[in-house]
């Protein structure tokens, strides 16, 4: 019964459109699909590897940028950023990987802030490369609807959520959770951590990319701050993932779902709009305390703080 | 040619000299039983065999092949195996899972890893067990698991770092078994053991650490009555 779950997911999406939603839901949806593509690409380092990223908007911001760039100097379509930014997030996470592996836990965490700060500073101040604070622009976006974006977008989410299930099952993913486990046992047990290390970051930063190339097509429009942020990519992020289910197939899916739809009711509301970063803390706070597995992870443990406290027995 | 050789091997942390000049040799086929007091650098010289620290001066030889300054999945798999004395299993993974990973090493696919996995659990008796999350696992089988891991790499050679330690006697007697028929695999065995009923009634040969330094090296009885040793030892007792 399991294995049908994903694909009646994916048909019931793939329908979606046609019962002909506004254009603000359909852009809502564009959002939380993406985000569960960043969200798989973080849980696969740090969800499932153990190497926790305070710095994924370097690998979404270098996705876009190589998309953005491409299309800003050589003139052609900024749907080969999807392409070009395989090759591109594979150097940068090889580059990233030989400074930050050799570090552990919290040291590797800070250090991937450090970049994702580095690369957002570089951004804004090569102005002739990237046009720095004056950013990107697309002047004609592919499509006025939202719809192909939606197919587009969710054909890229089912393929990483393919790929993650076929590397999880695999030789990869045991190694992965080994090394998330215990580093030194791994590699008393004759596992190569620094090369598995190597392999999730790669992985982790392509799909990353990807989302990020997906969304300078989407948007028509990047500047360092939005591609770049510690807040608003990086640390949501984690929320994301957190939020949903670390380690969980689902999780990344789930925490998007509500991380997107919860900073748009957010945002609606008069008086409080701005404080959703706020709102945002206390919530992860909560499921820090809480549900330490995220929704997914933690689903039995959640239904059971709904219950009366009686119906315990 | 001795299967390991252990040459002129010092280990120094800092100002600390933890090894000192510790030379001996493991035949292949035998179990030779490492002991000493407390801090004597029993687990030192394992981290030194294994690759977790390289030695200060001197080397370690495998099948006549230097592994001191190798990495220790080099190490793992050139077929040293080893179990921690701070039982380390992969917690919220499952037996089967925990010792799936470890037999990826010799496996081309996951049907593979699963049938050596399988096989070193039925070896260690865990065969049962084997969908329990290793976390909440009792002691006796946290270690019985170690054992399964490291026997899953399919190593030529086991370094069995205090497996003893913290058992009852029924278990005890269980991972005796255990060692005995890991050895008549033909599987080559160093144990770090402070239980002597144990090391007397396992090992072929005992070698004897202090402060660093080996003091004596010979068969169990030999060992037994060896000043230097009863000196080491009742030292040790007078002073706590």
């Amino acid at each position: 019964m399991k294995k049908f779950v994903p694909p009646i997911i994916l048909a019931v999406l793939c329908l979606l459109p046609l019962v002909g939603l506004s254009s603000y839901v359909m852009h809502i949806l564009v959002l939380v699909i993406m985000w569960s593509i960043i969200g798989m690409g973080w849980n696969l380092l740090g969800g499932y590897c153990g190497q926790v990223s305070f710095g994924h908007a370097a690998f979404f911001g270098m996705g876009a940028y190589s998309s953005g760039l491409l299309y800003h100097h050589l003139g052609i379509s900024a749907w080969w950023g999807l392409l070009a930014s395989i090759p591109v997030l594979t150097i940068t996470s090889l580059v990233i990987g030989f400074i930050c592996l050799r570090l552990r836990g919290a040291y590797f965490a800070l250090a991937t802030l450090a970049l994702g700060e580095v690369l957002r500073v570089t951004s804004e101040n090569l102005v002739k490369f990237t046009q720095g604070d004056l950013g990107i622009l697309i002047k004609q976006r592919t499509w006025v609807e939202k719809t192909w974006y939606f197919y587009v977008i969710l054909l890229l989410a089912a393929g990483s959520f393919f790929i993650i299930k076929k590397v999880m099952e695999s030789k990869l993913g045991y190694y992965f959770v080994a090394i998330r486990e215990d580093q030194d046992a791994a590699n008393s047990l004759g596992i190569n951590t620094t090369l598995y290390k190597t392999i999730a970051l790669c992985l982790s930063g392509v799909l990353t990319g990807i989302a990020g190339a997906f969304y300078m097509n989407y948007m028509g429009y990047i500047d360092p701050t939005t591609v770049f942020p510690l807040y608003d990519i990086s640390i949501v992020t984690v929320m994301v993932v957190m939020v949903g289910g670390v380690a969980t197939y689902w999780g990344p899916v789930i925490g998007a779902l509500i991380m997107v739809f919860l900073a748009e009711v957010i945002r609606s509301m008069p008086g409080i709009g701005a404080a959703h970063m706020t709102l945002f803390g206390i919530l992860l706070i909560f499921i820090i305390i809480f549900l330490p597995n995220g929704i997914v992870g933690d689903f039995r443990k959640m239904i059971g703080l709904f219950k009366p406290r009686g119906a315990l027995k | 040619m001795s299967l390991l050789q252990i040459r002129e091997v010092s280990k120094r942390f800092g100002g600390l000299a933890a090894l000192t000049d510790v030379s001996y040799s493991v035949e292949k086929g035998e179990i030779l039983g490492l002991i000493g007091p407390n801090g004597a650098g029993k687990t030192t010289l394992f981290n030194v065999v294994n690759g977790f620290y390289p030695p200060t001066k001197g080397e370690v030889l495998f099948r006549g092949k230097r592994i001191s300054h190798l990495q220790p999945y080099q190490v793992c798999k050139l077929g040293v195996g080893r179990t921690f004395q701070v039982v380390r299993p992969l917690q919220r993974m499952t037996v089967l899972d925990n010792v799936i990973a470890s037999a990826f090493l010799r496996a081309k696919d996951k049907a593979g890893a699963e049938r050596i996995a399988l096989d070193a659990l039925q070896f260690t008796d865990l065969y049962d067990d084997r969908s329990l999350v290793s976390k909440g696992l009792p002691l006796g089988k946290r270690k019985k698991l170690e054992i399964a891991r490291a026997f899953a790499t399919q190593p030529e050679m086991l370094l069995l770092d205090e497996s003893f330690a913290g058992l009852n006697p029924f278990e005890q007697n269980e991972l005796i078994d255990i060692i005995r028929k890991v050895k008549a695999k033909g599987i080559t065995i160093m144990i770090i053991e402070h239980h002597m009923k144990v090391i007397m009634s396992l090992s072929d040969r005992v070698v004897v650490l202090s402060y660093g330094e080996k003091i004596a090296e010979g068969t169990p009885k030999e060992i037994g009555n060896n000043p230097l040793v009863i000196e080491a030892y009742l030292g040790e007792a007078e002073s706590a």
